[in-house]
């Protein structure tokens, strides 16, 4: 794609709770918010902080599979519950599995670039504790291609995608080597979690983080090479921010300083119906954030913050080697020192991550991009990383599928 | 014949009971497995669930879809293999309500015993009465084919006794499962001397294809798990009543069961455990492990008291705890009863509970709860890490508490002294998997 000739701003980041188990408030036999909650919820944080939500000119909601967990579809027509206003504006849903939110993101920066829009309200919600595990992994499996791959797939079927990555990776890079990166990214994950009192981990008190993560696998009751702390959970919730062009951040009130600019982005998109070439690569990740950087001219040596799509530790480790921080082979190693630890050399998943915050998948693209509001314009609470003059940029990584449609975007403040 | 054959017709009596219906659970889980293995293709399965209580019958078969479609949930990953050639079975969405369908419908329920005749495989399940049992075997070997082996969950009766009363020439065993059998992965083993080679042979093969420890146990009444929990309940029973001088009974039976659960850092406490069996089956245990076990007084009058006052504890239809020696609200104990005016005296931190707690003394350092530990990889540290400041504290809890350790040492000693037990392991465990306490009775912690 090319270079929008206007420049595309996104301000007023809001996330909910994500919820699910290790949150104190869930318990699975009692009634919970559905849908409609979060959404109004996500929509109502957001035109808390802008003036007259009748500015807002459109919205974008990106959802991946209500129609299966909720048994709701027409998700566009849910957004003028959010506010009265909103009625009879054109909405629209989007949908490209776990990486839905990164598509609602791009299809909002569309309408702006394209002078549609001047204020775009985006929306990304999932509420999937409506099934047991079990079942929801079928629902998840839609993220594959059901045709081909479900039957001979694993009861878990996107734990099992991603264990086969694991498992190449073991062959190639050695088990330990592999399983040590892992539990240092899953030990990341809690501990920059328990800094934010949204993330599903928040409450997480267990004393030794990296043992957990070194659970070895057991393929009677889970997959073959990950375990549970491997994984993200299965989370309820929304988040949501604004697009905007200069006038619209004119029109509703904002300061540039409180918003940031969306200075490149990049999306590809690979066929469902093909399984990765090389397990050990996430080349569509790689496409996807190659573009980014064309656009943009920047490079991972001008990135000080980085949101990876970690569903699964293995996931966030290959995606630091798709992004350029590490070379083929290096990632483990890289995140065993430390290296994208808060604050050192890469702050990296800083709110906690898929693993650590939760991941309401059709909505976790749109909470990457809020928390890249909150982190640029200093907003983010404990959370705050120190940000680094020499490396203003922000960059997000959102995946659907097997690395297949994938969203990056790259951001920095706004001046 | 062989372990396969034996299985196509399997009779449980006393179906609809706590232990009939998990036994039940666990035999339909099983056999819809069986039946599903290419060399079984097209063969018949029966399941008879026989008991004399026909209204219960609706709920049984309720409690088996739904605990079936539990056990389907958590086995997904070998169904689906199970099933692989089956095309139209793709999701999980389809393949635990086959597993579901397929196990129900091996199953048949009635009243009447002559539903069993065929059956091959008999587990008895019936209440813990000697003489209903020997009754009901006595018939249903009449019933039944010559070699059909005979399978009983008694607690306390001795084997040898069934056998020579019921004149079944070796063909029944001591399967003894853990409440809830479907959970617990214990099952203790009694053969009696007369038990034959080939029913030692099922039940081993038996125990391996539902996935259960099996701890060997000799045929004395109670065997090990019921030795070691009966006098260990009368044990805390006899310091509650010694601690009611300064504490009122009551009183004594908050700190007894307090000091058990914390500081012995078990799952739960004495009393709450004894509530959860039901205080009438543990007093019927005590009576019949009494009635043949000699020298040794294992009777306890404070239980004959509750059970006149009808305070027996034990479970709701819905699985939550009755009230009986604790008042339960959520499943926590709230309150104790007092005897003398029948009714509960409810915990009172800012009263009298408090008081009680005050006298106990702090918990020594390094205390965490047993669900803590449970999950903690370096359980055995820091339980020895406690244990150890326990010695070294001087404060009434910890002194009520070194003595239930060395008392329950002792009890699980005499286990193996007696030859109940074939040793020290093997009580140890029993008390791990059926009581899922974390360490044994027989350690080296005290
Ligand atoms: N509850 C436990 O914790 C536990 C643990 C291990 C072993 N056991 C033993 O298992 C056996 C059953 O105990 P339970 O706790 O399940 O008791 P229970 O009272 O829940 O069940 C007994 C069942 O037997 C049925 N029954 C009674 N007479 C019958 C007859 N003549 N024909 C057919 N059915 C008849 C009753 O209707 C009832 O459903 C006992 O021997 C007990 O000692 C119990």
């Amino acid at each position: 794609m090319k270079r929008p000739k206007k420049k595309v701003y996104a301000t007023c980041g809001f996330n909910t709770i994500s919820l699910g188990t290790g949150r104190r408030e869930f318990h699975p036999k009692k009634p919970r918010p559905g849908l409609e909650y979060y959404i109004q919820e996500a929509g109502k944080g957001v035109i808390a902080q802008m003036n007259d939500p009748e500015n807002i000119d459109e919205g974008v909601i990106g959802n991946f599979m209500a129609a299966r967990f909720n048994k709701q579809g027409n998700l566009a027509a849910l957004i003028p519950t959010i506010h009265p206003s909103l009625e009879f504006k054109p909405h629209t849903r989007v949908e490209g599995a776990c990486g839905s939110g990164g598509l609602a993101l791009l299809t909002s920066v569309k309408s702006i670039a394209s002078e549609l829009s001047d204020v775009v309200l985006t929306i990304g919600v999932e509420v999937q504790n409506t099934y047991k595990a079990i079942y929801g992994a079928d629902i998840l499996g839609g993220a594959g291609h059901y045709l081909s791959q479900r039957k001979n797939g694993h009861a878990y079927f996107f734990p099992g995608q991603f264990s086969d990555r694991a498992g190449a990776c073991y062959d190639k890079f050695g088990y330990e080597h592999m399983r040590k990166g892992m539990a240092c990214w899953y030990k990341q994950a809690v501990e920059n979690a328990r800094r934010n009192p949204k993330a599903q981990e928040y409450h997480n008190t267990a004393e030794d983080l990296f043992a957990l993560g070194m659970t070895p696998p057991n393929p009677k009751v889970f997959v073959d090479h990950l375990n549970v702390y491997d994984c993200s959970k299965v989370s309820d919730g929304a988040s949501a921010l604004l697009f905007c062009s200069e006038e619209g951040l004119k029109k509703i009130g904002i300061d540039k300083k409180d918003a940031i600019e969306v200075v490149g982005f990049g999306i590809a998109v690979a066929d469902v119906t093909k399984l990765p070439e090389d397990l050990t690569i996430m080349d569509t990740t790689k496409k996807a954030v190659e573009k980014a950087y064309n656009m943009s001219g920047l490079g991972p040596q001008d990135i000080g913050v980085l949101e990876l799509h970690d569903c699964f530790t293995i996931g966030g480790i290959l995606a630091l080697e798709a992004t350029g921080f590490c070379k083929y082979g290096e990632a483990s190693g890289f995140v065993q020192d430390g290296k994208t630890n808060f604050n050192s050399e890469i702050s990296t998943n800083s709110t906690g991550g898929l693993i650590g915050f939760g991941h309401y998948t059709g909505g976790t693209g749109v909470r990457q991009a809020a928390d890249c509001v909150h982190q640029l314009t200093e907003k983010a609470g404990n959370c705050q990383v120190k940000l680094n003059p020499d490396k203003p940029y922000a960059l997000m990584i959102s995946m659907g599928g097997n690395d297949r449609t994938v969203t990056a975007m790259i951001f920095r403040r706004a001046e | 014949m062989d372990f396969d054959q034996r299985l196509h017709n399997v009779t449980i009596i006393g179906a609809a009971g706590k232990m009939g219906s998990g036994i039940s659970l666990l035999l339909a889980a099983e056999m819809a497995k069986a039946k599903n293995r290419p060399e079984n293709k097209g063969s018949s399965y029966r399941l008879n669930l026989i008991d004399i209580k026909d209204e219960a019958m609706d709920g049984l078969w309720n409690y088996m879809q739904a605990q079936l479609t539990k056990i389907g949930e958590k086995s997904t990953v070998f169904l689906r293999d199970m099933y692989k050639n089956r095309e139209n079975l793709v999701e999980n969405f389809d393949i635990i309500p086959q597993f579901v369908s397929d196990a129900l419908s091996v199953i048949r329920m009635g009243t009447d015993l002559n539903m069993a005749k065929n059956s091959k495989v008999i587990f008895e399940a019936v209440l813990e009465n000697k003489d209903l049992k020997v009754d009901l075997l006595k018939k249903l070997d009449s019933l039944c084919p010559d070699d059909t082996l005979y399978l009983t969950n008694t607690s306390s009766i001795p084997i040898n006794v069934l056998n020579d009363e019921a004149n079944l020439g070796g063909r029944i065993i001591g399967f003894h499962f853990y409440n809830p059998p479907v959970v617990q992965r214990l099952a203790e083993l009694i053969s009696c001397d007369k038990t034959t080679s080939e029913l030692k042979e099922f039940s081993n093969e038996l125990a391996k294809r539902l996935r259960k420890v099996i701890v060997p146990a000799n045929d004395i009444a109670g065997f090990i798990g019921n030795g070691h929990f009966l006098r260990d309940g009368l044990y805390a029973i006899s310091e509650a009543k010694r601690l009611a001088g300064d504490f009122t009974l009551a009183g004594g039976i908050y700190v007894m069961d307090k000091v058990s659960r914390d500081l012995l850092v078990r799952p739960m406490g004495i009393f709450q455990l004894i509530d959860y069996v039901g205080v009438d089956v543990y007093q019927c245990i005590s009576e019949t492990v009494d009635s043949y076990i000699e020298g040794e007084d294992l009777k306890d009058d404070l239980l004959q008291k509750m059970v006149d006052k009808k305070v027996l504890g034990g479970q709701m239809a819905d699985g939550s705890q009755k009230d009986g020696f604790l008042k339960y609200e959520k499943g926590r104990p709230a309150g104790v009863y007092d005897l003398d005016k029948s009714e509960y005296k409810m915990f009172d931190p800012d009263g009298w509970s408090g008081e009680v707690d005050r006298k106990l003394g702090e918990y020594p350092d390094g205390f965490y709860p047993w669900r803590k530990l449970l999950i903690d990889l370096k359980k055995n540290d820091k339980l020895s890490g406690f244990f150890n400041n326990l010695k070294s504290t001087d404060t009434l809890g910890a002194k009520l508490a070194l003595a239930y350790l060395k008392n329950s040492k002792e009890i699980g000693q005499k286990l193996v002294d007696s030859k109940v037990a074939n040793s020290a392991e093997d009580v140890n465990a029993v008390l791990l998997n059926g009581f899922y306490h974390l360490y044994g009775p027989i350690n080296n912690y005290i």
